[in-house]
């Protein structure tokens, strides 16, 4: 289709789409409103399982078959891109990154230093996750990016040195094994699939509330492993990944 | 003032759609792929707020029995960013494989694809 | 079987496959190609036989499983409810079963994989189980994204085919901002009802419907599975993704993957828009929708080249007429369509993979480039004609069934004569592949111009050609050529899918189970099984099948008027993003049309 016909297709859509959502925009409830039935439920339910963030306690607790696909989501799409990423049949992959160039005294200082503390952070965030902001996916992610200072603050051969790839992958199958255990757990124990069967605790102590804690530590290890073989991914195919001589 | 902030999420929504329409890069596309998910998380996060109600975390200084905002879509939300970042990870990689077999990331010069 | 067990079936049959690619990751890097097949042919026949187990469960009743040991309580209920019934217990046992003879068929059909193939097809596979299983809204959300992240990788698993990366990445970004739009949906659903799992949606809707809100958020919601289904004039992206995908992948894709875009609209509107939405109007867009997806997928169909971009364009038709069989808004077309699926999966599967060990042999799947070259294989012709007459409702096979109760159910002759011209039509066009690539009937073609579509002449095969067949692959086909004769030929099938639908479109049951409330059901028998009727037309349609492949064979002119027709057909389907993506816009626009007028 030509670019005009485009515009016209889509401009028709756009036009009956803005009559259709702007008459829904004024029949929705205010904005800033009191009523939320949902709410009320889940932060009853929250308190009742000794959770003082509620977030995280519908995240792992009671909507926490969301959590386990959500999951599974990130498994299928970190093993979806390093598959596409894989070197092709008429291509290398370099064992030896040539070095990207001179790094200036004071960041690489600042790399080594902030390296352990982004890595302590992350784990704090992860398991702290039931009773201040953060959670899994949060201090996952904090601890896959702090590993990569070494390669912003370092060089690349650096990074390949603290990710032999292979453990990565089994800290993916490992926290995602460990979401399944957990479910299975549940059932076990008669109570459901991820129900929450460990004792709750008291309100506002590191062990408390039951199982979102390991819930949180299994969802940690996933997301770091997986950002981690993720980046990996895209960084050997922009920097070992080359043409076979002769095949383009 | 409800208008303004679900307009706004509706908006960034169909804006990122456009932008899909008239790209001339697939690497703009998959970020306004990225955009249109952005305006449903401004859509959901619209719909749980609560004027003077605090985030829902319980705490000394928050005890229970305050009110707080809708958590539900928070979580929905949160589930919501995983999902478009590992999605937008995923088209990326595909991106980069285009350019390299076609040696273009134009999509009006990609052909292979017809009738 | 104790309850407790039955009732934490629903989420097994999900999690069985996750901790497979769990394994499969784990052990991946030295476990040698023969363990990484059986684990994972392994981890499907288990989940398999949890599925069965499940559909067993479901004959005394729906089985309900609030996840995470959150039961209903007044002003407590906060749990994602897994609901199975006949329906989609049946979807998951096809479903698994799909991906135990896929996966044989990978066995010797890749020359060498590795353990992420395994992994991404088992993670594909729980996200399709947990789509269909779930009766939480959001959720479905959820894992209709997995099945569509491991799909967009599957389908552009061959990094090395230019079309295979194209394909993968169309397919992408429409099913991607569909299911973004479907998610607003649910956004603004949330807010009008405050809840999100479909028991309590359909209670807080009874009796509070009439709001452009509730209109809006089905459009958009509707929007998403119907792209997923592939339905006109969101189904662009099937035709890339399928021709360029592996054939066993493409077998989950056209047999179960596009079908559970249908099953989730008709188990969203059946459960939570029933009622609300008025019947008129919810009847004239499925039915409107359905004629179009039908008769531009017949159409795409007969003019291809590309035997597997022909196979795609004939899904893409029956999708049409599974919405025609959900039009019917009645429990005889939910029966129809269910019968109709499983049918066609099974016939569709294996032509595909036939497709698949064309391209394996010869490194093409042209119709025209491979005229009379394969006729060294008479045994995978004669399977293929046999799969083609059954694609085009030749009795005993499934197909044949499930046409006659669907058009039973729509009780139109208009509508059952159209029906029987799609099936006819795509039937005749697998069946004018057939006759020439593999016994060399008709004139030797011209190989013409091909500005306007793709030929599939030069694809890159999975594997190194081989002169005979593996047995796992031959046996792969034949085992789904002998599921969807059993379809039809099983006695009681027929008679036992009715119940099935019966409790499909039972409103107040599927919120009294989920709820743990008790209400009383009438449910009057009917009675289906092979009409005569039905028989006749499933005979007709094979004979006009034979017709059309026979006129494909030997008449060279096409009117110009047609050919025009077809030409700018064609050219709407150009394989670019943008044109993709204005038309799923212009599709959400003409449903909320269709609903909302009248």
């Amino acid at each position: 289709m030509t670019r005009t016909a485009r515009f016209v297709v889509f401009g028709i859509g756009t036009a009956v789409l803005v009559l259709l959502l702007g008459s829904a925009v004024f029949h929705l409830p205010a904005f800033g409103g009191t009523s939320h039935p949902y709410r009320d439920s889940t932060v009853t339910a929250a308190l009742q399982r000794r959770a003082p963030n509620v977030v995280t306690s519908i995240n792992f607790d009671q909507r926490g078959l969301d959590t386990f696909g959500e999951e599974a989501i990130l498994l299928a799409s970190v093993l979806g891109a390093i598959t596409l990423l894989r070197p092709g049949k008429d291509e290398t992959q370099r064992q030896r990154v040539p070095n990207a160039g001179r790094m200036l005294q004071g960041t690489r200082l600042a790399g080594y230093v902030l390296l352990p503390i982004s890595l302590i952070l992350g784990a704090d965030v992860v398991v702290h996750g039931h009773l201040t902001p953060g959670g899994g996916f949060q201090g996952g992610v904090v601890l896959a990016t702090g590993l990569h200072l070494s390669y912003v603050a370092g060089s690349y051969p650096a990074l390949r040195r603290l990710r032999p790839l292979r453990w990565y992958e089994y800290g993916e199958a490992i926290g995602m094994g460990g979401v399944v255990a957990l479910g299975v757990a549940g059932v076990l124990a008669g109570a459901g699939f991820l129900a929450n069967v460990l004792p709750t605790g008291t309100f506002g102590q590191l062990v408390s509330a039951g199982t979102v804690p390991l819930f949180s530590i299994a969802i940690g290890i996933e997301v770091a492993s997986g950002v981690v073989v993720l980046l990996a991914g895209f960084l050997e195919q922009d920097l070992a990944i080359a043409a076979k001589r002769g095949s383009r | 003032m409800s208008v303004f902030a679900y307009g706004t999420g509706l908006w960034l929504v169909l804006v990122g759609v456009f932008g899909v329409v008239r790209s001339r890069n697939l690497i703009h596309t998959v970020v306004c792929v990225a955009v249109a998910q952005s305006g449903t998380y401004v859509v959901l996060l619209a719909v749980g707020y609560q004027r003077g109600a605090v985030a829902p975390i319980f705490s000394s200084s928050s005890p229970p029995g305050t009110p707080v905002v809708d958590p539900v879509v928070q979580a929905m939300t949160l589930t919501d960013i995983v999902v478009s970042a590992t999605v937008t990870a995923l088209l990326l990689a595909l991106v980069i494989q285009v350019a390299k077999r076609h040696g273009t990331i134009v999509p009006d010069e990609l052909h292979a694809l017809r009738g | 079987m104790s309850g407790t067990w039955t009732t934490a079936l629903p989420a097994l049959c999900v999690a069985t496959p996750v901790a497979g690619s769990c394994v499969l990751l784990a052990a991946g890097r030295w476990a040698p190609r023969w363990a990484v097949d059986a684990i994972a042919t392994a981890v499907t026949v288990l989940a398999a036989a949890l599925a069965t187990l499940l559909l067993v469960a479901t004959t005394n009743g729906r089985v309900v499983q609030w996840a995470g040991g959150w039961p209903p309580r007044p002003h407590l209920t906060v749990g994602i409810v897994l609901v199975a019934d006949r329906t989609n217990a049946g979807l998951a046992v096809l479903i698994f079963a799909l991906a135990t003879v896929a996966l044989l068929f990978g066995w010797r059909y890749f020359d060498s994989v590795h353990a992420h193939y395994h992994a991404l097809v088992l993670l594909f596979v729980a996200g399709m189980a947990g789509f269909a299983l779930t009766g939480d809204l959001f959720d479905m959300f959820v894992f209709f994204e997995l099945m569509g992240a491991a799909a967009y990788a599957l389908t552009g698993f061959k990094i090395e085919d230019r079309d295979s990366v194209q394909g993968g990445l169309n397919f992408g970004v429409v099913n991607s901002l569909g299911a973004y739009l479907c998610l607003t949906g649910i956004g603004l659903l949330y807010a009008h009802t405050g809840q999100l799992g479909l028991p309590q949606l359909a209670a807080a809707l009874a009796g509070h419907g009439d709001s452009p809100v509730v209109l809006a958020s089905f459009v958009l919601i509707a929007t998403g599975w119907l792209v997923k289904a592939a339905a006109v004039p969101f189904h662009f992206w099937l035709a890339d993704a399928h021709a360029v995908a592996p054939a066993p992948v493409c077998v989950l894709f056209s047999g179960v993957m596009a079908p559970l875009g249908c099953y989730g609209v008709a188990r969203v509107y059946w459960v939570v828009f029933h009622g609300v939405i008025p019947d008129s109007a919810a009847h004239r867009a499925f039915l409107v929708l359905g004629i179009a997806t039908a008769a531009v997928g017949a159409l795409l169909c007969w003019t291809q080249r590309h035997i597997k971009r022909l196979l795609a364009y004939s899904t893409i038709a029956h999708i049409g007429l599974f919405l025609i069989g959900i039009a019917a808004l009645n429990r005889l077309g939910i029966a129809g369509t269910s019968l109709y699926l499983v049918g066609h999966a099974a016939v569709k599967g294996a032509l595909f993979l036939l497709a698949g060990l064309l391209l394996s042999r010869y490194a093409s799947v042209d119709e025209l480039d491979l005229y009379g070259r394969a006729r060294d294989h008479k045994a995978a012709g004669v399977a293929f004609v046999l799969a083609a007459l059954a694609l085009a409702g030749l009795p005993p096979f499934g197909t044949a069934l499930g046409k006659s109760l669907l058009d039973d159910a729509g009780g139109s002759a208009t509508l059952t004569a159209f029906t029987l011209a799609v099936s006819a039509v795509t039937g005749g066009a697998a069946l004018r592949v057939a006759l020439r690539v593999y016994f060399g009937i008709g004139h030797r073609p011209r190989i013409e111009s091909t500005a306007d579509v793709a030929t599939g002449a030069d694809e890159e095969p999975d594997t190194a050609p081989t002169s005979r067949t593996p047995a796992t692959m031959a046996a792969a086909v034949v085992l789904l050529l002998a599921g969807g004769l059993a379809i039809g030929v099983v006695p009681g099938l027929a008679t036992a899918v009715v119940p099935a639908a019966t409790a499909f479109v039972d409103q107040a049951g599927y919120q009294a189970a989920a709820l743990a409330r008790s209400v009383a059901v009438p449910s009057r028998v009917l009675d289906t099984n092979w009409t005569v009727s039905g028989v006749l037309l499933g005979l007709l349609a094979a004979v006009f099948a034979v017709l059309v492949a026979l006129t494909g064979l030997y008449v060279r002119t096409i009117p110009v008027w047609l050919r025009s027709g077809l030409h700018v057909l064609h050219r709407m389907h150009s394989g670019h993003i943008g044109d993709y993506a204005a038309w799923l816009v212009f599709g959400a626009a003409a449903l909320a049309g269709l609903l909302a007028l009248g």
